[in-house]
């Protein structure tokens, strides 16, 4: 996993998000996060509470949002918790971005199942366009991270792209994928071949009748 | 109660013991490193496995596991003998192998744990993984490559400084303590931090890389840095007190001391008066004891009944016995303690001291406090405190807005409200079963002694006096017992114009006071008392004497003498006994034994430990009082002249009350 660290709490950090403060929208679905949590432990909405804000702060600056420090302590007076209970949690889910991001957030998975289906083939796909691990590309399109596993090793090798899984992927499919991002398209998420969602690819390998219609199978048990 | 079998022998275990607690019970020794039995239990060492049936056929970590009746726990089998094994070999795995460079090095949980249920060798031939250290603050230095994540730290912090700055950032193997943005911890409990850290993770900063453990001897003694009586032990090396360590006294201090009691160590060495001064012309000039004793006895015989003698805050009973002992001689009685201008009334002792036991306190429900900031004036009564407010005890405080690390409600800082408190208040302390008052040094100053006594009905019920008088200095008890007090305080010993002023390590008497009269300062530092002086005598400090204190319980406590005086200063007492002999009137005592035996005569109560017995009488007095109520420290970590001439203290006032960052300059 890369080595993820806190972005440096600058003065000029805290002058650009001193003042953060949620958009109307946010508020309330904050508000309504906070309410799922009886009286005195809302402190257990602060997964939710930073995500929102990574949103936001995604929304604010065109990319895929980070938690600069000053938005973390906002969510600890949110939330009446010490700033570093917030930055314990920020720091230990991968899925908050502890420094800047660029638009497109390249999360591609390394683990066992996906680098054996070849996710350096992916990583290389990547490196061709210029992405380097734990870096924003210089036009501020891409950041490329190596995750461990993100779940859908079925599908290996995948990544995952801001709010989308692109799975089953090719060197050719993930270099199809960066291409149409860059562009401005949106390519097609889930399986980059044929195949529905994790199911057998070229259709069913058993159980085929059900495919067609809902056959009843109890009689051969 | 549950009863389980521990290793064959069974026992019966209180309802609520952990699996841990009962192989303790059974005098088993288990080992661990999260575990603590001051914090809450976090189970992340795995250092404590047992077997325990019923139960999955698999070693359990015991800190974490209720104790059930029927259950048999093994702690000797050949499985929790691996399963230890395989635990330490994997904390060691990360852990560097600088035990030789290591502060911890000889007192180190890890170290020995290791030599008891690890194996002796590794089987680890990879690269180790190593932390940036982080800055925690002017008392913690830390290094925390060596650091195991047991979170004792975050858990001390959190629970018991309740100044939760300190977390656990990353995950996994990136995981690493700090502290929020490596800011200095605010806590003036946070040299407990290093006592608690079962490796060599966190470490005293201003004793790193001076003394080994088995170098030092061992000295009980109690602290004067406050008038709580915590007790500590005094670490020494030939003449040198090395360190300040708590010892565990679940009565008074548990097992913490506040920073300044364990850190002013360092001016016990620092600006000491080590010879007898005498002015002349304006100027002080070095003199021997013969020159000074005379200068002294001459002095003596011609003020004649003349004579006054005020104490300071960090004396012990004998030497003020002492000193009143030479008073009664010239035929003087005028003593007072006070020396900030108090004057309050001492008829009833029982009235200026806390009723509630301090280790009651932390199950009072509702909590008045009156002019008083506990947090910096009795550190170790307020994690009391503290401990209440976190079991759900209303707070409520008359004063100026402090944080106190729990959570108060301000009522204001008009002392008019001690007599018509809010409703809130009001009701919360009347349906209270334990509600507590505590009457802060601030309160004392302005006259409000006679309004919390009236105010003080509904905190006294039966078995339950929770009526508090929380003072400052850790002579006060004594002094008072010994009757430094005059009516009108130190105001009345102006007005009798004494000749002679012996200023008793007191240092803190405002300037400009008894110019006209010939001043003698017995002390230790050199100070604002030896500043103004006309006669320097060098004593000994706390350290450098056996002594009986008695705390704001009114506890009776003996520490005793740890090293020698520097240079020609010697014990206070024996100074009075050979003026005594120049004037020719000899005090009665020639040993240190004598002078006890001879106090607890004349004052038995402060001879037998323990809390003294005061029948609860509250003095009629004027119950009125008004005006804004302030705090009596102004800055925690310089009260008194040991800590302003220790350099620690001053860097930790610099830092935390003034808010000076040393970040840069100290890393």
């Amino acid at each position: 996993m890369a080595e993820r660290l806190l972005h440096p709490d600058t003065p000029e950090l805290r002058e650009r998000w001193g003042g953060f403060a949620w958009t109307e929208a946010n508020a309330k679905a904050a508000a309504a996060a906070i309410a799922k949590y009886p009286e005195g432990r809302q402190q257990s909405a602060v997964i939710p509470l930073l995500d929102l804000a990574q949103r936001q702060v995604g929304e604010e600056t065109g990319t895929q949002g980070w938690l600069p420090i000053p938005v973390q302590e906002f969510i600890a007076r949110e939330l009446k918790m010490p700033p570093v209970a917030v930055t314990e949690v920020a720091t230990f889910y991968t899925m908050f971005n502890l420094a800047p991001v660029g638009k497109f957030h390249v999360q591609v998975c390394g683990t066992t199942p996906c680098m054996l289906r070849g996710s350096d083939d992916v990583l290389s796909a990547c490196y061709k366009r210029g992405l380097k691990k734990g870096h924003t590309t210089k036009d501020g399109l891409f950041t490329l991270t190596e995750v461990e596993c993100l779940g859908v090793c079925a599908n290996a090798p995948m990544v995952q792209i801001n709010d989308d899984n692109f799975e089953d992927l090719t060197e050719a499919s993930m270099g199809a994928i960066l291409d149409a991002l860059a562009e401005g398209k949106q390519p097609k998420p889930g399986p980059q071949i044929e195949r529905q969602t994790s199911a057998p690819e070229g259709g069913p390998t058993t159980l085929k009748k059900m495919a067609e219609r809902n056959y009843d199978y109890r009689g051969q048990w | 109660m549950p009863k389980v079998t521990v290793d064959g022998v069974e026992i019966e275990v209180p309802q609520g013991a952990t699996v841990l607690q009962a192989c303790e019970l059974a005098g088993k020794e288990i080992p661990r490193f999260c575990y603590h039995e001051r914090l809450s239990i976090a189970g992340n060492c795995r250092m404590c496995l047992v077997e325990v049936a019923p139960g999955p056929p698999k070693p359990q970590a015991s800190c974490a596991l209720p104790a059930a009746d029927g259950q048999t726990i093994k702690t000797d089998t050949a499985m929790v003998k691996k399963a230890r094994e395989g635990v330490m070999e994997f904390l060691l795995i990360n852990h560097p192998l600088d035990c030789p460079i290591c502060d911890q090095g000889g007192e180190c949980d890890l170290q020995d744990q290791a030599m008891a249920y690890g194996r002796s060798y590794s089987r680890y031939d990879e690269n180790k993984r190593a932390v940036e250290d982080k800055y925690m603050g002017p008392v913690i230095k830390t290094s925390m490559t060596r650091c195991i994540q047991c979170t004792r730290c975050i858990r001390f912090a959190d629970e018991v400084a309740g100044t939760p700055e300190i977390g656990m950032l990353y995950r996994g193997e990136d995981s690493q303590i700090t502290s929020y943005l490596e800011r200095a911890l605010t806590s003036e409990l946070s040299g407990n931090l290093a006592d608690i850290c079962p490796v060599g993770a966190l470490l005293q900063r201003p004793q790193s890389f001076e003394s080994r453990p088995w170098e030092l001897r061992k000295v009980p003694a109690i602290d004067v840095m406050d008038a709580v009586g915590s007790n500590i032990r005094l670490d020494v090396r030939q003449r040198q007190v090395m360190r300040i360590l708590p010892r565990t006294n679940d009565a008074v201090n548990e097992e913490w001391i506040h920073d300044k009691t364990r850190h002013h160590v360092d001016a016990l060495v620092r600006n000491r008066l080590d010879r007898p001064w005498i002015r002349e012309n304006g100027k002080l000039r070095a003199a021997t004891w013969n020159e000074a004793l005379e200068a002294f006895a001459k002095q003596l015989k011609s003020a004649g009944k003349k004579v006054a003698a005020i104490a300071g805050d960090l004396l012990d009973a004998e030497t003020m016995y002492a000193a009143k002992k030479l008073l009664a001689g010239q035929g003087s009685k005028l003593l007072e303690g006070r020396q900030t201008g108090l004057d309050y009334d001492v008829s009833s002792l029982s009235a200026l001291r806390f009723n509630t036991p301090i280790a009651d306190l932390e199950n009072a429900d509702a909590i008045l406090l009156v002019g008083s900031n506990p947090r910096w004036e009795a550190p170790l009564v307020n994690t009391r405190l503290r401990k209440a407010a976190r079991k759900g005890a209303k707070v409520f405080a008359i004063g100026p807005v402090a944080d106190l690390a729990f959570p108060v409600t301000w009522l204001g800082d008009d002392l008019k409200l001690i007599g018509k408190l809010p409703k809130e208040a009001a009701d919360a302390i009347a349906k209270a079963e334990r509600p507590v008052m505590i009457v802060g040094p601030g309160a004392l100053g302005k006259g409000a002694l006679g309004a919390a006594l009236k105010a003080s009905g509904p905190f006294i019920k039966t078995g339950w006096n929770g009526f508090n008088t929380l003072h400052i200095s850790a002579a006060r008890m004594a002094g008072l017992i010994l009757g430094y007090a005059q009516k009108g305080g130190i105001a009345d010993i102006e007005a009798a114009k004494p000749e002679l002023v012996l200023l008793l390590g007191a240092d803190e008497v405002p300037d400009g006071k008894f110019d006209k009269a010939f001043k003698v300062y017995v002390g230790h530092h050199g100070d604002k008392g030896a500043k103004q002086a006309d006669l320097v005598l060098p004593a000994a400090a706390w350290s450098e004497k056996h002594g009986t204190y008695v705390n704001i319980e009114g506890r009776v406590q003996r520490g005793e003498r740890a090293t020698f005086p520097p240079g020609d200063a010697r014990e206070d007492w024996t100074i009075f006994r050979a003026v005594s002999d120049l004037t020719g009137k000899p005090l009665p005592f020639d040993r240190f034994d004598q002078l006890r035996a001879a106090m607890v005569a004349d004052h038995p109560e402060l001879g037998t430990d323990g809390v003294i017995d005061w029948k609860w009488s509250a003095p009629k007095l004027d119950a009125k009082a008004e005006g804004p109520v302030g705090y009596a420290i102004k800055d925690f970590y310089l009260t008194n002249a040991i800590c302003r001439a220790s350099p620690t203290m001053q860097r930790c006032s610099e830092e935390l009350v003034h808010g000076q960052s040393f970040l840069e300059a100290a890393e």
